[in-house]
């Protein structure tokens, strides 16, 4: 709570537009990872593609704004939807056949590689050349004229996310959830609907996702199929929960917030392309054979330990 | 046009085949999905990059360096790296292969840079006319060659001692080391023999084809599919998942154009996870 007052007030201190957009980044990272986390996190099912609400989410509403003059304050609920149909369907069409491990994370992948070349190949997405947002600074348009309103949209995100995963884990779906992660067999054995809640999860990561889809092009004003259907997106977002700490309530806001940090620190000490991914895939590794309850684990082992 | 699409998708599905069958081997006998497969497709092209810029051998030669570099590379990776740290887990497996994958391709981002590289061989724009269609000597000499070494692959594994070794692992883990066999060096060896695939693909791909620090992902899907589609662990199946997926590829782009034309792939593994995970040969998983 304390952490949230010290959020609010923060712009007002810092005056400087790069850290209020690293912050922001950090922010948009951890609502994301979030949104993986419910999937993959609590119900134990990884994607490999979940960029596919986010590009879905993001020509939703942009393209409601550019050809249909909708305002995205509007526009972001389709974009909710059309994430959440886009789960629906992917989760239907994989969970129905039994996919599970390995397997789902390809399909996943495969899901949004069909997006992109789909994207790249019609004519209403701009196709290649993507599409250019104008900048119309408006609590319509969910722009703002400086940095600090586009934090504060994505502190918004951040503590949303945080409620959804707060109420799972005290709900009978998310006890459902880790049910299914922890023995798929055994679940369906106790009753659960392991195809319905497993649908829902994926419904609701669709849902997150295709929201931040709808902020980042309201933010960055470009759209094309690369950057909406962005591997690299994919993969951050399973990064920061799992270096956080999967299936827990803070673990995506934590590991966003590191491997930020970490990211910005290498910047300043060597600048060339490619070297924060480099410290990204070194971290996941290490993360994944040292620490697999992620970053969180490790404070929780502590104050454990410190309690006995 | 449609018998040159049918003919270029046959040669480029044969170096798929190549780059399916050490994924397909690695996941026959270790049962984990080697997500770094595509990355180190792209340093087996570097690799036969820099001996071909660097010290002047045809690709086609450097296979005779590649191949066993390739295979010490892996061996040490699986041996050093990924069995040591995934405690055995699969989804950690897939995680760390991952991993790897982020850091080998910035790291040929880091120190190749981002340029698209080619080599121009003397013979590279030589041509043979088969009547109905043209066909590039490079072309011909990389599907030969894929065709060749599948060949020794499948001689490697039936009929030499560490062949057998292999599949007693594949088929009985706790068997296996119960007569002598030490499991873990074979782990190593075959992940080093999956890689050793990859070295060859490298140098029969680099000059029909370019490499950056990216072009593995362009293998990625590709490969899973073709695996997915032989079924996986079936040597057979790779090599006819391979010319399938060469040819829908080929003949998808001349039908709905270069841009749609990519989406064959992609649908086809969707379909196949779908209703066949086993895959059109496989048998049980």
């Amino acid at each position: 709570m304390g952490l949230l007052v010290l959020a609010i007030v923060l712009p007002l201190a810092i005056q400087n537009n790069f850290y209020l957009d690293v912050l922001t980044i950090i922010f948009f990272t951890a609502y994301l990872g979030q949104s993986w986390n419910i999937l993959g996190g609590y119900a134990g099912q990884f994607s490999f593609g979940g960029v596919m609400f986010f590009g879905t989410g993001a020509y939703a509403s942009t393209i409601l704004w550019t050809t249909y003059g909708i305002p995205p304050i509007y526009g972001v609920f389709v974009a909710i939807l059309a994430g959440a149909i886009v789960g629906l369907i992917v989760g239907y069409a994989s969970f129905r056949y039994g996919l599970r491990g390995s397997y789902f994370a390809l399909i996943t992948l495969a899901f949004a590689e069909m997006l992109r070349i789909i994207a790249n190949s019609v004519e209403f997405t701009g196709g290649g050349v993507g599409i250019f947002l104008n900048f119309e600074p408006s609590i319509m348009n969910l722009q703002f004229i400086n940095a600090r309103g586009f934090y504060y949209l994505s502190l918004g995100m951040v503590v949303i996310s945080i409620i959804i995963a707060m109420w799972l884990e005290r709900s009978r779906f998310g006890a459902q959830l880790i049910a299914i992660r922890e023995n798929e067999d055994a679940a369906e054995a106790l009753g659960i609907n392991v195809l319905r809640s497993k649908i829902l999860a994926i419904m609701i990561m669709g849902g997150m996702g295709g929201a931040a889809g709808t902020f980042y092009a309201q933010k960055y004003l470009y759209l094309d199929p690369p950057i909406a259907y962005s591997i690299a997106l994919s993969v951050e977002m399973l990064l920061v929960t799992i270096v956080g700490g999967m299936g827990t309530v803070f673990g995506p806001l934590v590991g966003s917030f590191v491997l930020h940090i970490v990211t910005e620190v290498a910047k300043h000490l060597i600048e060339s392309p490619g070297l924060s991914l480099i410290v990204y895939g070194f971290i996941l590794i290490l993360i994944i054979a040292y620490l697999p309850n992620g970053l969180i684990g490790l404070f929780k082992g502590l104050s454990g330990k410190r309690g006995k | 046009m449609m018998p040159a699409a049918v003919m270029n998708g046959l040669m480029y599905g044969s170096i798929y085949a190549l780059v399916a069958l050490g994924l397909t081997l690695i996941y026959g006998v270790l049962h984990i999905i080697n997500f770094a497969h595509g990355a180190l497709l792209m340093l087996a092209l570097y690799a036969a990059f820099f001996l071909y810029s660097i010290l002047g051998i045809d690709p086609y030669l450097g296979i005779l360096i590649v191949v066993p570099g390739s295979f010490i590379f892996g061996y040490v990776l699986y041996r050093f790296m990924i069995g040591k740290l995934a405690h055995g887990k699969d989804q950690n497996i897939l995680l760390i292969t991952l991993g790897l994958s982020i850091v080998f391709e910035n790291m040929a981002m880091l120190f190749f840079s981002a340029d698209q590289r080619t080599v121009n061989l003397s013979y590279s724009f030589e041509t043979v006319d088969l009547g109905f269609v043209l066909l590039s000597i490079p072309k011909l000499i990389s599907f030969f060659a894929s065709l060749v070494i599948c060949f020794l692959l499948w001689m490697l594994m039936s009929m030499t001692d560490l062949g057998k070794a292999i599949r007693a692992v594949a088929k009985e883990r706790q068997g296996a080391r119960l007569v002598g066999i030490d499991v873990d060096k074979i782990f190593a060896a075959t992940y080093g023999i999956g890689i050793a695939c990859l070295g060859a693909a490298g140098c029969l791909l680099l000059p029909i084809f370019y490499v950056d620090p990216y072009t593995g992902n362009l293998f990625v899907i590709i490969a899973f599919t073709i695996v997915v589609l032989g079924g996986m662990g079936s040597i057979v199946g790779a090599l006819i998942g391979g010319f399938i997926i060469g040819i829908t590829e080929s003949v998808g782009g001349l039908i709905l154009g270069e841009s749609l034309g990519q989406i064959g792939i992609s649908v086809i593994f969707i379909l196949i996870l779908m209703f066949r995970p086993n895959g059109l040969f496989g048998g049980k998983t």
